[in-house]
């Protein structure tokens, strides 16, 4: 199988042969970061773009080292570095940077849609790090790495996404993520952060948080931001720990060799309990790990994997 | 100055019905009679229209447009936007006052007036704002707008929040002889990008769901039950909306309503690449509210076919979803999707007619008539002439419509304001 995708904008336009090739070219790459010189010439020459008009601090580092990794120029603009505060559009934006010929634009942005808009109107391949609340594509393919290097096998497994799905890429790219490669996802959450037909991305919403952990091989805690008490969608973060958080006495519960995962960053005490982080279960820090490794997948298989002409 | 329209289908839903010949003499009808017939044919005409196979009714009338001037030109002036409204069949359209300034008092309602009349086309009625600024605070001086020339008020784009305020506004306009239009929208549930439900989820957009709307109708309703006023409904997107006010006209309350074309066209499918060509307020809603609108306007629940034409330059629309404005143009390809509901055999004809020309004109208290004697406000259409819309060839100073390259069957051929050919194909 040969790469021939553009650019890489969210799962859902991914088939399964696409994410196995991703995930196996990460494997294969994730012993350069074990090495004493962790550096390749592959990518030599080729420039990449990190566009990050939303702050970031993992996910930026991980791209940035991704392509240091590959010996490929990185250069990270964000949003108050960029002329956006000046009132350039982002389509202009984006294309002053296309004009001086990167070879791949990472971009996350707030506004859903936006590495599309981008893509739409630009040649050079565009990598979504993040959009609104629609899609983090690198973010479910590292989770799979990750559960992949433990469970061998993605397909029949159980996974459970818990907390607020509504307000999550990160969620929503892993449902469609993990059905595809034949898991069974079950969601779980407050009903206010379970948005209308999320059903309908392949998964089915669990009655309750116990409901959803208490037979899964993958348990996936979502962040809860503080801003959405002010859209009323939880009372506290005190009732949503008790209620709806990874706590110590939920833990008793799981599956013994049930995997726990968290996005990052995570907030200790909230939706998930330090046992939880820090304990055997825990493969929060190897998705961190992953994550550079399937970046660099993604940078090898668009800038140095061969295109086919007729492709996109 | 004699213009003779030749074997049309004389078409005053309710009133006549016949192919007949047609004499306009300096701007009234003069008489209608069997074709070829003596009377008609004897005399001498400056202009001959051959309208075989076509319609002749009376003027469409949209009473839902946004106009742009004063303030946004950019987007469009009355000179372009009647110019459009001409080119889709209208013969007369209501223009609302977000305008910038904002039509609040008299005089930028004469101003609106003085520009439209000064191009001696399609008639522009104006739309007052209900609330001064339409803050939702004050009310504006009604009255003195009336007087100016507008024929309802409206805060459309924004709710009347405050429903004392709506309650004053209702009462007070009713006592001046002026419709309040109801832009239904309740801002605390409406913080979306497009309509709530699977496709909103699917492409991570904040959602609207449907009571957003219909808890506003439904509060409209009981008031004007309260008042005994008129309301009038804008843009009526929802199946809830419909049923209540389905129930509220059975119950003898005076409301009246409104969709628009997108909104018996499309659902909210037609967002899926993120196409801000399918971003609206109301947002497109489901196939379910969808066919509910069909059904509304075949049974009488709406009343009127408006366009919401609402103008904006590439520099709105080409921008990120959620930030890009709401709204599309909708004045040339109005005509050609109500005919599609009346070749799906949804409604007739004549019920197209009487909620492109009669009624509207019954909401507002303007004329839609082709008895003798009174002025030829005409168009001519064609129910059969194919074409493929293009947006780049559009009257509008703008492009933004989600039904470019889409092909029509039957449009306007001729617009004719008091006897004045204001279009022809």
């Amino acid at each position: 199988m040969t790469w021939t995708k553009k650019d890489i904008l969210d799962i859902e336009s991914l088939s399964r042969d696409e994410i196995t090739m991703l995930l196996e070219t990460a494997s294969g790459l994730k012993e350069i970061s074990e090495r004493s010189i962790k550096k390749v010439p592959t990518l030599r020459g080729k420039t990449i773009v990190l566009f990050f008009m939303e702050p970031s601090t993992r996910t930026r580092i991980s791209f940035d080292i991704a392509a240091k990794r590959l010996s490929a120029d990185s250069i990270s603009i964000s949003a108050s570095t960029s002329s956006i505060v000046k009132g350039e559009t982002l389509i202009d934006t984006a294309r002053n940077i296309e004009a001086m010929r990167p070879d791949i634009l990472v971009i996350r942005h707030s506004s859903a849609g936006a590495p599309h808009l981008i893509a739409k109107h630009l040649s050079v391949s565009v990598v979504n790090a993040g959009d609104g609340m629609h899609a983090h594509p690198t973010q479910a393919l590292l989770d799979m790495l990750s559960v992949r290097e433990v469970k061998k096998e993605i397909s029949g497994l159980n996974v459970a996404i818990v907390g607020d799905i509504a307000h999550s890429r990160v969620a929503r790219s892993n449902i469609i993520g993990f059905s595809r490669m034949g898991a069974h996802v079950t969601i779980a959450g407050p009903p206010t952060m379970i948005p209308a037909g999320i059903e309908a991305l392949g998964t089915t919403v669990a009655a309750s948080v116990d409901a959803a952990i208490e037979n899964a091989d993958v348990i996936m805690m979502l962040r809860i931001q503080k801003e959405r008490q002010k859209r009323f969608l939880m009372p506290s973060e005190r009732e949503y720990a008790v209620r709806y958080g990874l706590n110590k006495s939920r833990l008793a519960c799981i599956r013994p060799d049930a995997l726990i995962m968290h996005p990052g960053p995570i907030n200790r005490g909230v939706e998930i309990a330090p046992e939880a982080a820090d304990g055997p279960n825990s493969i929060i820090l190897e998705q961190v790990t992953n994550g550079v490794a399937l970046r660099m997948a993604v940078f090898y298989l668009l800038a140095g994997g061969v295109r086919n002409a007729d492709s996109d | 100055m004699r213009i003779l329209i030749k074997t049309g289908r004389v078409l005053d839903p309710g009133k006549t019905d016949l192919v007949a010949d047609m004499l306009i003499i300096d701007g009234k009808i003069a008489d209608i009679q069997p074709p070829g017939s003596q009377a008609l044919s004897q005399s001498s005409v400056d202009t001959e229209i051959d309208a075989t196979g076509c319609i002749v009714s009376p003027g469409l009338i949209d009473m839902h447009v946004h106009l742009r001037e004063p303030g946004h030109e950019y987007k469009e002036t009355i000179e372009s936007g009647i110019q459009a409204a001409a080119a889709g069949g209208f013969t007369a359209i209501c223009c609302m006052p977000n305008t910038s300034p904002v039509n609040d008092n008299a005089q930028i309602t004469r101003y609106i007036v003085d520009k439209a009349a000064s191009f001696n086309a399609v008639r522009v009625f104006p739309v007052g704002a209900i609330s001064v600024g339409l803050e939702g605070a004050q009310m504006a001086e009604i009255g003195e707008m009336k007087s100016a020339g507008i024929v309802a008020v409206s805060d459309d784009g924004r709710p009347v929040v405050d429903s004392l305020l709506m309650r004053r506004a209702i009462e007070y306009a009713e006592g001046t002889g002026i419709l309040v239009i109801s832009h239904c929208e309740d801002p605390y549930l409406s913080d979306g990008a497009m309509n709530e439900g699977p496709f909103a989820t699917r492409l991570g957009l904040s959602g609207i769901p449907n009571a957003s709307e219909s808890i506003m109708v439904m509060r409209d309703i009981a008031l004007s039950e309260l008042t005994g006023c008129r309301v009038h409904f804008a843009h009526v997107s929802t199946r809830e909306s419909i049923e209540a006010i389905r129930a509220a006209k059975q119950k003898g309350i005076r409301v009246s309503a409104e969709t628009a074309p997108h909104y018996f066209m499309l659902t909210d499918n037609a967002v899926a690449a993120y196409d801000t060509h399918a971003k609206m307020n109301p947002p497109l809603r489901s196939e379910k509210d969808r066919l509910a609108v069909c059904e509304a306007l075949a049974d009488g629940t709406i009343d009127v076919i408006a366009t919401d034409h609402a103008p904006h330059a590439m520099l709105d629309k080409a921008v990120e979803f959620d930030l890009a404005a709401n709204g599309i143009i909708g004045l040339e390809t109005a005509l050609p999707l109500a005919l599609s509901l009346v070749q799906k055999g949804v409604i007739s004809m004549e019920q197209l007619l009487f909620k492109m020309s009669a009624n509207p004109a019954g909401i507002i208290g303007l004329k839609s008539t082709l008895d003798i004697g009174e002025s030829a406000d005409i168009t001519i259409i064609d129910p059969d002439r194919v074409f493929t819309y293009k947006a780049d060839s559009g009257r509008s100073k703008s492009r933004n419509t989600p039904f470019d390259g889409w092909e029509f069957k039957g449009c306007a051929i001729c617009t004719m304001v008091n006897g004045r050919i204001v279009y022809r194909v």
